[in-house]
């Protein structure tokens, strides 16, 4: 006898459904609130009142980019440790797998709605461009390329989070080893730094190491510049943690 | 043909042969009590059956699909429940069937989740999260999970492990309920189970199969002897 159920499988109905169980799973628990709390607070906090955003005088929101690779190297990999490592302590992984959709399916529905997280925190700090418009004539175009430079900054940043939450159980491990790896990325290219490397190695290879950090590709879009070259590093890092992540389940 | 046929399945981790060697096959209206004490190879076995695992050597199928080179045929057909029942806890048993059913590619989630409480009796609790549910709950939504799509095949891992006795009886009348019209496989620690409900006994020691045998012609071996005498003679 046939089964009496009718079976559709499709792969867009799948993926939609997993987007969904997997943004929405954010709102489920106080992390969310926190996070998009924290997130807006120190993105506003830190432009007022490291960056001087009101002591310079100037309409613009490059003050308030600034400190976005430092953000994202914190949120970014506290909203993508539950990606796997979640699944991986519920043993709910074993269920996910054993359903008839495919590790990318899963792997890329559970990733975008990570990144759509990020969106929607960034999206909380949109007033800022109102404060700006009313307080002066800012570049909207500018801006908007700005606000695109940091969403896919904190999309590089969550693909080194899905490879870190791919490799343990323990969403804490998978947060500090995200984070820390998001660190690096961002201290490279900070003067510091360069000032360290530069007492060892040569000139030319120092700033050749500064152009793999975060703020170096970053910069160009808070300037209204939309290069080719840190627009692929962003999404190269994205697609690479995301593309990493996914074999690593998949030869689990 | 054989709905559940393994191959020489084989499965190490590092050094540990956990899997070796384990040719099986399984017909519909069977169901099999999968024995063996903890650690024997029960849960890997089933991992390999279901596909969660890949094995080193040989190869599995269901209702005649490759669990390796076509999983999702393989899958589609195959209820699966792990060991401990998972679900995502933060979920309401309702939305986590939903989800489940979707995932399944059902044509018409609402009425068969309905159905599926209704069978399981988890229609008073379908708006409670897994998380809050008691042990013979989670259990059923285990299950529930694994038999949404009322499929041809079912393995479940231990599916009356932590309940009452209530429970345990319940479970089997709903198992017993579709197995004429399925293959299934079901491991436990319970021997009166087996007596009960299975209609073929497959015994498990260190990774290799011990006896694969009705549970009377098991019995009729061993003259005299009980069923948990037998379990310890042949797995020490």
């Amino acid at each position: 006898m046939k089964s009496s159920v009718t079976l559709r499988l499709n792969p867009m109905r799948a993926f939609r459904a997993i987007l969904a169980r997997e943004f929405l799973g954010y709102f489920r628990t106080p992390l969310a609130y926190v996070f998009l709390a924290v997130f807006n607070a120190f993105a506003v906090s830190l432009a007022f009142f490291v960056g001087s955003f009101y002591e310079s005088g100037i309409a613009n929101l490059d003050r308030f980019f600034i400190y976005h690779p430092w953000l994202w190297a914190f949120l970014a990999p506290a909203a993508g440790a539950r990606l796997w490592a979640e699944e991986r302590r519920q043993g709910t992984l074993e269920l996910l797998l054993t359903w008839p959709v495919t590790v990318w399916q899963a792997a890329l529905g559970k990733f975008i709605a990570a990144w759509l997280f990020l969106a929607t925190a960034l999206a909380m700090s949109l007033p800022m461009v109102l404060t700006v418009s009313w307080l002066g004539k800012p570049d909207l175009g500018t801006i908007a390329c700005g606000y695109l430079g940091s969403l896919l900054c904190g999309g590089a940043c969550l693909g080194i989070a899905a490879v870190c939450s791919a490799l343990t159980r323990s969403q804490v491990i998978a947060f500090v080893t995200g984070f820390l790896a998001c660190f690096i990325l961002v201290i490279v290219g900070y003067g510091v730094l360069d000032n360290l490397l530069s007492g060892i190695l040569p000139t030319q290879y120092v700033s050749n190491v500064a152009r793999i950090g975060l703020w170096r590709n970053l910069e160009p879009f808070t300037l209204g510049i939309l290069g080719i070259q840190p627009l692929t590093y962003f999404i190269s890092v994205a697609l690479a943690g995301l593309g990493l992540s996914t074999l690593m389940i998949e030869r689990r | 043909m054989a709905l559940i046929e393994a191959k020489n399945l084989s499965k190490s981790f590092g050094t540990i042969r956990a899997v070796s060697n384990v040719s099986l096959s399984v017909e519909r209206g069977e169901v099999i009590g999968f024995l063996g004490p903890n650690g024997a190879g029960k849960s890997t076995t089933m991992k390999l059956l279901a596909g969660y695992l890949q094995p080193d050597q040989g190869s599995a199928r269901i209702a005649g699909f490759d669990v390796s080179e076509s999983p999702v045929e393989a899958k589609s057909r195959l209820g699966y429940s792990p060991e401990g029942a998972p679900a995502y806890g933060e979920m309401t048993v309702k939305e986590f069937l939903d989800f489940a059913a979707t995932l399944r590619g059902l044509k018409d989630v609402t009425t068969r989740v309905q159905e599926t409480l209704a069978l399981c009796r988890l229609s008073d609790v379908a708006g409670q999260s897994v998380d809050t549910l008691s042990k013979g709950y989670r259990m059923r939504v285990g299950f529930a999970q694994a038999v949404i799509h009322d499929p041809e095949v079912l393995i479940l891992d231990e599916p009356t492990d932590g309940l009452d006795p209530n429970q345990k009886h319940e479970v089997r009348r709903i198992l017993a309920s579709m197995a004429e019209r399925k293959a299934v496989i079901v491991s436990t620690h319970l021997l009166e189970e087996v007596e009960a409900l299975c209609t073929r006994v497959i015994l498990i020691s260190r990774g290799e199969i011990r006896c694969d045998e009705t549970p009377k012609s098991l019995l009729a071996r061993f003259p005299g002897k009980r069923m948990d005498e037998i379990f310890r003679h042949l797995t020490t």
